[in-house]
C-alpha cells in the first residue's frame, strides 16, 4: 500500500473508533463528567475544606489534576479494550484481517482511536473542574506530553487486554481489580510524602503515580517524583507494550485460529 | 491463461492436533467458477480461512494471482474479496458505512467508496437500507450486503462461503444471476456450496475435498461424465397395481401412478416410451429422482469414507 492508502486506512479506523465512543456517549462522555463531578463536590469542596493544605496547595487544587488523569486513564483503557473485544466478539475483525491493512496501522488506529476518547473525557472533565477551582499551567507542553503519552500507554494496555479475553468479564477484570487500585494509590488524592517511608517505596512501584505526578506538576508545578524519571518510565513501557502488541497482531493471538 | 488461485501442499494441524489439511494442492484459473465441495468438516473452511488470512497455516504455499501469501500479503489481500459464511460485520454500523469503512480499509478514499457502495447497493437491491443499522436487514439482505462489501475494492477474485445458506429460492436465483454476471465480467469466483444443484448450475470446474483430502478436482463436465446410470421419476397413467414390464431397463413401481426407471448413459429414453405406449400406459410427467451431481457426490464421498475405514482396519 502507498504511504496515502495507509493514511486512509489508519484514518478510516479512527473515524470508525471515533464514530463508535460518540454513538454512545451516554455509556461512554456522560457517566465520568457525573462522576468527577461527584468527586469535586464531595472530596474537593465537602471533605476537602476540613481537610486544608496538599503539598502546598488547598485540596481542591491538589486533587484536580489527579481526577482529569483519572478520567483519561480509565477512558484510554476502556474505549480500547471494549471496542476492539466487541470486534473480535462480533467478528468484523475479520473484515480488517482479509484487507492489506498492516498490522501497525490496525494497531495504531485502536490506539489513537482510544487516546481521542481519553483526551475528549479528559478535557470534558478539565472544563468541569473549572466551575471548582482556577487551573492553573505551569508548564504547558509538560501537560500536553504526559496527557497523551498516558491516553497511548493506557490505551495499548486495554489493547493487549482485549487480545486475551474470552468473555466480557475479561476485559473488566483489570480495570476493576487492579487499574481502579493501583490509580487510587498512585497519588489522586494525596501526596506520597503523607505515607511512612515503606510505604513511600512501595508507590514508587505504580507506574500511575509517575503520569499523575507529570501531570500535577505541569499545573501545579509540584511534584513527589523526579519528572525526568517519569518520563524515561512512561516511554519505557509504552515501547514494552507496543512491541507486545504487535508480536500479539503478528502471531494472530486470539483473532486467527 | 493465468492462474487466480494456487494451492501448494497446505496443511493446517489445530492445536488440538485434529489435522484438518493433509497437504491439499489445486489451482484455480483466472475466469473460472469453481465449486469448493465437501461434506461437513471436510476442509472447506479451513481452506478458505487460510486463504483469507484468517487462519493460520501450519505449512504449505498460498498464491494470489502469482502473489504469495507470505512473502507478498499486501498484493495478494488487494485481489481477494471473501464472503464468509457468518455474517461478520457490525450489527450497531449503518449498511452504507460498513461498505465505506471497508473500502477504507484498502487505502480508497471516501469519495470514490461513495459512488462504488452507491452502485453496489442499487445492484444488489439494498439502497433504500442503506441509512438503517445492519442488524435491522433480513437474513438474506445480510447475504447481499456481504457480497457488497467483498466487491468495494473490486477484486479479482472472489471467495463465497456457502453464500446462498438459509436464503429463499427466489432470491437465492437473483444471487446467482448476479454471480453469474460479475463472473462474465471476468471476476474468478470460488464458491463452497452444499446445495448441490447451485454447484452445477453456476460451476465449470469442481473439486471436492474430504477429511482433508481432494479426492476430485476436474471439471463439471468430465464429473458428470462419469455418472452412468440416471433414475426418471415418471408420472403414469392409468393406475397399475403391477411394474409394466420394461425390456432392457430396471423398473420399480412406486405406488399405483408413479414408475422408477434406471437408465444408463448409453441408453436413451425414447425406448421407454415406445414399450409404455405399447402397453397403454401414458407418461404424464417425468423428472430426475435427484441431482445428479448429489448423486456423484456421495459416491465420492461415500468411496473415500470406505478407504478410511478400511485403512483404520488395516492398523487396528
Amino acid at each position: 500500500m502507498s504511504n496515502r492508502e495507509l493514511f486512509i486506512a489508519f484514518w478510516t479506523i479512527l473515524v470508525k473508533e471515533i464514530r463508535r465512543f460518540t454513538r454512545i456517549w451516554a455509556q461512554t462522555l456522560l457517566p465520568p463528567a457525573i462522576t468527577m463531578t461527584l468527586y469535586f463536590i464531595i472530596f474537593g469542596n465537602l471533605i476537602g475544606s476540613r481537610i486544608g493544605q496538599m503539598g502546598g496547595f488547598n485540596y481542591m487544587e491538589f486533587i484536580v489534576p489527579g481526577l482529569i488523569m483519572m478520567s483519561v486513564i480509565t477512558n484510554s483503557y476502556g474505549n480500547v479494550v471494549s471496542s476492539f473485544y466487541s470486534t473480535k466478539f462480533q467478528r468484523h475483525i475479520e473484515e480488517l484481517l482479509v484487507s492489506p491493512t498492516p498490522n501497525w496501522i490496525i494497531l495504531a488506529g485502536y490506539i489513537i482511536g482510544g487516546s481521542v476518547r481519553g483526551l475528549l473525557v479528559g478535557l470534558i472533565v478539565t472544563l468541569l473542574s473549572l466551575f471548582f477551582t482556577d487551573l492553573y499551567i505551569h508548564n504547558f507542553w509538560v501537560i500536553v506530553s504526559v496527557v497523551f503519552l498516558t491516553a497511548i500507554l493506557f490505551s495499548l494496555g486495554g489493547f493487549i487486554n482485549a487480545v486475551f479475553a474470552n468473555s466480557f468479564d475479561h476485559i473488566s477484570i483489570i480495570p476493576t481489580f487492579v487499574l481502579t487500585p493501583l490509580t487510587y494509590l498512585g497519588g489522586v488524592f494525596y501526596s506520597i510524602t503523607l505515607l511512612p517511608e515503606f510505604w513511600q517505596h512501595v508507590s514508587q512501584i505504580n507506574p500511575i503515580l509517575y503520569m499523575v505526578n507529570t501531570f500535577r506538576y505541569g499545573i501545579l508545578g509540584v511534584s513527589d517524583i523526579n519528572i525526568g524519571v517519569a518520563y524515561a518510565m512512561i516511554i519505557g513501557v509504552i515501547v514494552v507494550l507496543f512491541s507486545y502488541s504487535m508480536y500479539l497482531l503478528n502471531t494472530g493471538k486470539g483473532i486467527r485460529q | 491463461m493465468t492462474t487466480a488461485l494456487s494451492i501448494k501442499d497446505l496443511r493446517k494441524v489445530y492445536n488440538n492436533g485434529f489435522e484438518a489439511l493433509k497437504g491439499i494442492s489445486f489451482e484455480v484459473q483466472e475466469g473460472d467458477f469453481f465449486a469448493l465441495l465437501g461434506p461437513n468438516g471436510a476442509g472447506k473452511s479451513t481452506t478458505l480461512g487460510i486463504v483469507s488470512s484468517l487462519v493460520n497455516k501450519s505449512s504449505g504455499q498460498v498464491e494470489v494471482f502469482g502473489y504469495n501469501l507470505d512473502t507478498d500479503a499486501s498484493k495478494a489481500k488487494c485481489e481477494l474479496g471473501v464472503v464468509p459464511q457468518e455474517f461478520n460485520f457490525n450489527m450497531f454500523e449503518k449498511v452504507e458505512d460498513i461498505l465505506i469503512t471497508q473500502a477504507g480499509y484498502y487505502g480508497i478514499p471516501a469519495s470514490e467508496a461513495k459512488k462504488r457502495s452507491e452502485f453496489y447497493l442499487r445492484k444488489l437491491g439494498l439502497w433504500d437500507k442503506r441509512d438503517g443499522p445492519s442488524r435491522s436487514l433480513s437474513g438474506g439482505m445480510k447475504r447481499r450486503l456481504m457480497i457488497a462489501r467483498a466487491l468495494m475494492h473490486e477484486p479479482r477474485l472472489l471467495i463465497l462461503d456457502e453464500p446462498t445458506a438459509g436464503v429463499d429460492i427466489e432470491l437465492r436465483r437473483s444471487m446467482w444471476e448476479f454471480l453469474r454476471e460479475i463472473n462474465a465480467k471476468g471476476t474468478t469466483i470460488i464458491l463452497t456450496t452444499h446445495y448441490l444443484e447451485e454447484a452445477e448450475s453456476l460451476c465449470r470446474h469442481i473439486g471436492i475435498i474430504d477429511q482433508g483430502t481432494i479426492i476430485t478436482n476436474t471439471s463439471m463436465r468430465e464429473l458428470l461424465q462419469q455418472l452412468n446410470t440416471e433414475t426418471f421419476i415418471l408420472d403414469i397413467s392409468p393406475a397399475q397395481t403391477e411394474c409394466p414390464p420394461l425390456d432392457g431397463y430396471q423398473a420399480t413401481l412406486q405406488g399405483d401412478h408413479t414408475l422408477l426407471v434406471d437408465v444408463e448413459k448409453s441408453q436413451g429414453l425414447n425406448q421407454v416410451f415406445a414399450q409404455l405406449s405399447a402397453q397403454g400406459v401414458e407418461v404424464t410427467s417425468m423428472r430426475n429422482k435427484s441431482n445428479r451431481l448429489e448423486e456423484l457426490f456421495v459416491s465420492l464421498v461415500d468411496k473415500t469414507l470406505g478407504n478410511h475405514a478400511k485403512g483404520g482396519s488395516d492398523h487396528e
